[in-house]
């Protein structure tokens, strides 16, 4: 056996404990693995390479993928990131950190988890958060499966096809399995209406064309039918936008990404979920909780455990495990930095930005509004009188990631603060010249 | 560790600012927001500067434990070294700069990281294709038994809607089947640990859709009927899972796929290097036999492509390792348990004392200490006392087999220094324990606060700061 940098015992040390084992060969620890389970074949993967030679390999395939300007959302924004977040996240004693279950030698990650709670409930309004989901998508199937959990004898969602395509379809998927019915509305309050059983309306507050919606009398229509309403938002918007607590929802579910997590291809992001104090009990996954130890010294522990997997198995309220806890750190640091005012102004500057682009490429002729007169905040879409796959090639031949389509053939655009007027006007350049 | 007891709520200061954004658009021409859409409540976010953040981040960060700092000794959560590189390579800009919607033709290198890692993966467990999707071992569970509902599914075959699970299993194996929307049938261990196949078999019928195993199992034991469990399995026309949780002692050695399994789930955050970041974020990816490929693109159970993040880390370690080096991970990693699980015996109560893989399980200490009016020292009272010499503790009071159970696994990772120190401690805290059990009811005593009141902490749960 060669020597491996990541396997810290000599030829020595393995003989030593062997020999207190009591037997004479690694292969001996094996005696139990029936012989012919035993891989004999030569693993077929690469020979092992040097640090240097895995770094080139990744900056080669690295440089295979384009770097480019990003102008859409749909789920995934190009905020910007400050460089003080990933220099707190790569410490290792936040990063190689296990879950805190032995709270004594875990307060720094407890308490940045009680933080991106407040944070959350500041945000949301609402009363309680949990410490993370995987990501928005499955929040908001959580928050369905949280619906029917919460209701008696209800079994159907009524579910906003305004929401991002891949929010409905995670929905859906996790549904499928657990036979919850899934109603998908252009009109949310006509539908719930028809249904019998509701236990839940999900709707976003900024839809997947960008525009903020006006969610009055959802409230009311929900627990009038004894049913809850959840929604699902971008948490950076909430600086602005009336929150899901003003609305009166009872759940707010969402993506963290778009507080300063890089775009990083879809991963790793972070869900977050809110609820009301009555709904507590049937939140998913972790929750940090304040106390005091024998002393009297501030103490933060995981709390209500009897909700999860590791206390209660099939009847837990999930079997959401790991979340995304650094990635909550991430967002707690960003939400830090930001502050209440440095929040408004991301989306001010964001929507400036998103009013000027939108404007030119409409006084370019190419485009029309199909939602004209609605208030959209940093992402909108426009119907194409253009050939699409060219004007998105030549945006793409400029560096420019624009102009994705959608399902009803619209084109979407997203500008954030990073962007600039040049970049803007670049784009509508390229737009004019088609 | 040194006690710092301020939240980032209780250093805010109107007016102070930690934030640099450019000036606004020359020109540009906002519309106001509508005062109906927009927030009517004051946003209570902290208001601190850019070194207030990073001194009270980096204070809260010293009073905790990680790998980096100390050993692990943490039973089913392979608290392996993480390798450095691996956190360079994902940071580079031509990874993280990437939208998950760009078009094909912009994200090659992205694409090739994917289809070399299901290349690599198929070739350690001996599945065929792997889905990148799940974000944790959990999510890969759910995914799984999704993938193993489809199957029957698609075969007209309805009535399969139980899965047994032995009872040694981990939490998240009945939960997630919960989840599926499957019926959960218990099998029990026998005495020495295992399986029962006499057990399993009158539950075995028409109604199975499967059965979820850990091999080896939560106590480290390899479930040595595996063989015949498979064939009862399919024979009956059900398909079998494999929890990854305790894969580590494998890598290398046994691959699923040949045991007959016909669904798995890696943790990439186990077995493959990647930094636990104190609860995720992980990743659980699928594989599958051949059988069952067909259906492995269509549960849509995530946003995008999974944690594109925390896979590159894995397959970074996936090159370090190479084919000459893989094969001696789990070989190495079950050497450091049954070491450390021999030096100890005459200590701790050892119920099953046949070879073990990357973990074991004891029942408590052997003499605990009780007399007359003291109760004895537990086994949290061995894992609090733990913390003070700088390990941090095992897994404890699981698997539910034995009421004091101290599951420990050290990983490939830790030299015969490191676990010739635990030893030690260990060995003194069983001193310890017989001479003063008091003492340890009372531990930890060197850390940052003592056992906090988890009791009040339920009761009156207090979840968010307040002013």
């Amino acid at each position: 056996m060669g020597s491996f940098c990541y396997f810290p015992q000599t030829e020595e040390d393995i003989r030593v404990m062997l020999d207190r084992i009591g037997v004479s060969s690694l292969d001996d620890l094996y005696s139990d693995v029936p012989a012919d389970f035993i891989y004999k074949g030569e693993y077929d993967l690469p020979s092992a390479l040097s640090e240097q030679q895995v770094r080139d390999y990744f900056e080669g395939l690295a440089s295979k993928n384009s770097r480019l300007k990003v102008f859409v959302g749909q789920g995934a924004y190009d905020h910007y990131t400050p460089s003080v977040i990933s220099y707190i996240t790569s410490r290792s004693e936040f990063l190689t950190a296990y879950t805190p279950y032995q709270c004594e030698i875990s307060q720094g990650t407890l308490r940045y988890i009680f933080e991106w709670q407040s944070m959350i409930c500041a945000l949301t309004g609402l009363d309680v958060a949990n410490a993370s989901m995987y990501d928005g998508p499955t929040a908001a199937a959580e928050a369905v499966r949280m619906c029917v959990a919460s209701t008696k004898k209800r079994n159907s969602v009524v579910v906003s096809a305004a929401l991002l395509p891949n929010v409905i379809d995670t929905i859906r998927t996790y549904a499928k399995y657990s036979g919850i019915n899934i109603i998908v509305a252009e009109d949310v309050a006509a539908a719930a209406r028809e249904v019998a059983d509701l236990a839940g309306i999900l709707v976003p507050s900024v839809n997947r064309y960008g525009l903020v919606e006006d969610l009055s009398g959802l409230a009311d229509l929900a627990h009038g039918a004894g049913a809850l309403l959840a929604e699902y938002c971008d948490p950076s918007a909430l600086a602005v936008l009336k929150t899901p607590a003003e609305w009166g929802a009872d759940i707010a579910v969402g993506d963290g990404q778009s507080l300063g997590i890089p775009l990083c291809y879809g991963g790793p992001y972070v869900g977050f979920m809110a609820c009301t104090t009555d709904c507590m009990r049937k939140l998913p996954g972790r929750i940090v909780g304040q106390t005091t130890d024998a002393s009297g010294k501030r103490s933060f522990v995981l709390t209500l455990q009897a909700r999860e997997q590791h206390i209660r198995r099939e009847k837990a309220t999930s079997n959401i495990c790991s979340n995304e806890s650094l990635m909550a750190l991430w967002c707690t640091v960003y939400l830090s930095l930001m502050g209440p005012e440095g929040l408004r102004k991301v989306n001010e500057l964001s929507h400036e930005g998103a009013c000027y682009l939108h404007d030119a490429l409409l006084a370019t002729g190419k485009f029309t509004d199909p939602f004209e007169g609605k208030y959209f905040l940093k992402e909108f879409v426009l119907e194409p009188k253009c050939d699409v796959a060219k004007l998105q090639k030549v945006l793409l031949d400029a560096g420019y990631f624009a102009a994705l389509q959608t399902a009803e053939g619209y084109v979407t655009f997203c500008v954030t603060e990073k962007h600039s007027k040049d970049e803007l006007d670049e784009i509508v350049n390229i737009v004019k010249s088609l | 560790m040194k006690y710092y007891d301020k939240l980032i709520f209780e250093l805010s200061k109107p007016g102070k600012t930690g934030y640099s954004l450019p000036a606004a658009l020359a020109g540009g021409a906002a519309e106001a927001l509508p005062a109906g859409l927009a927030r009517g409540t004051a946003l209570n976010l902290p208001e601190v500067s850019e070194i207030d953040v990073v001194r009270h981040y980096t204070n809260l960060s010293q009073m905790n434990f990680g790998v980096d700092t100390g050993f692990y000794p943490l039973g089913s959560c392979t608290m392996k070294y993480n390798p450095k590189i691996n956190e360079e390579v994902a940071a580079m800009p031509g990874f993280t700069g990437l939208h998950p919607l760009q078009p094909a033709e912009t994200v090659k290198g992205a694409q090739t990281v994917y289809d070399e890692m299901d290349k690599a993966l198929a070739a350690i467990t001996g599945m065929k294709h792997f889905t990148f999707l799940p974000c944790a071992g959990a999510h890969g569970e759910l995914t799984g038994l999704m993938l193993m509902r489809e199957y029957h599914m698609s075969r007209g075959d309805l009535a399969r809607t139980k899965v047994i699970v032995p009872d040694s299993a981990h939490g998240t194996n009945p939960a997630s089947a919960a989840v599926c929307g499957l019926e959960i049938v218990v099998v029990k261990s026998r005495e020495n640990g295992l399986v029962d196949v006499e057990s399993l078999k009158p539950l075995l019928g028409p109604d199975i859709a499967g059965i979820m195993m850990t091999n080896p199992n939560t106590l480290g034991l390899f479930e040595r009927d595996i063989k015949e469990i498979a064939a009862l399995v399919h024979e009956c026309g059900g398909l079998l899972y494999y929890d990854g949780a305790n894969m580590n002692p494998l890598l290398g050695v046994v691959r699923p796929g040949d045991m007959g399994f016909d669904i798995m789930h890696l943790n990439l955050h186990k077995t493959f290097s990647t930094p636990h970041g104190g609860g995720g974020p992980g990743s659980g990816p699928v594989g599958v036999a051949e059988r069952i490929v067909p259906f492995l693109q269509i549960p849509r159970v995530s946003g995008f492509h999974g944690n594109f993040g925390i896979i590159l880390r894995a397959y970074a370690y996936i090159l370090m390792l190479g084919r000459e080096n893989v094969k001696m991970a789990g070989k190495l990693a079950t050497l450091g348990a049954n070491y450390i699980k021999e030096s100890l015996k005459d200590c701790y109560k050892l119920p099953i004392p046949t070879v073990c893989k990357h973990e074991f399980v004891f029942d408590g200490l052997i003499n605990d200490g009780a007399r007359e009016g003291v109760a004895g020292a537990t086994t949290l009272d061995v894992a609090k006392r733990l913390l003070d010499y700088g390990f941090h503790a095992p897994t404890i009071y699981f698997p539910l087999l034995f009421h004091q159970a101290i599951m420990i696994e050290p990983t490939e990772t830790e030299s015969l220094d490191t676990l010739d120190s635990f030893i030690d401690v260990m060995r003194k805290i069983a001193e310890e324990a017989a001479a003063d059990p008091q003492m340890l009811h009372s531990a930890p005593h060197n850390t940052p606060i003592g056992r906090p009141d988890e009791t009040t902490a339920a009761r009156q749960p207090i979840l968010k700061y307040t002013a």
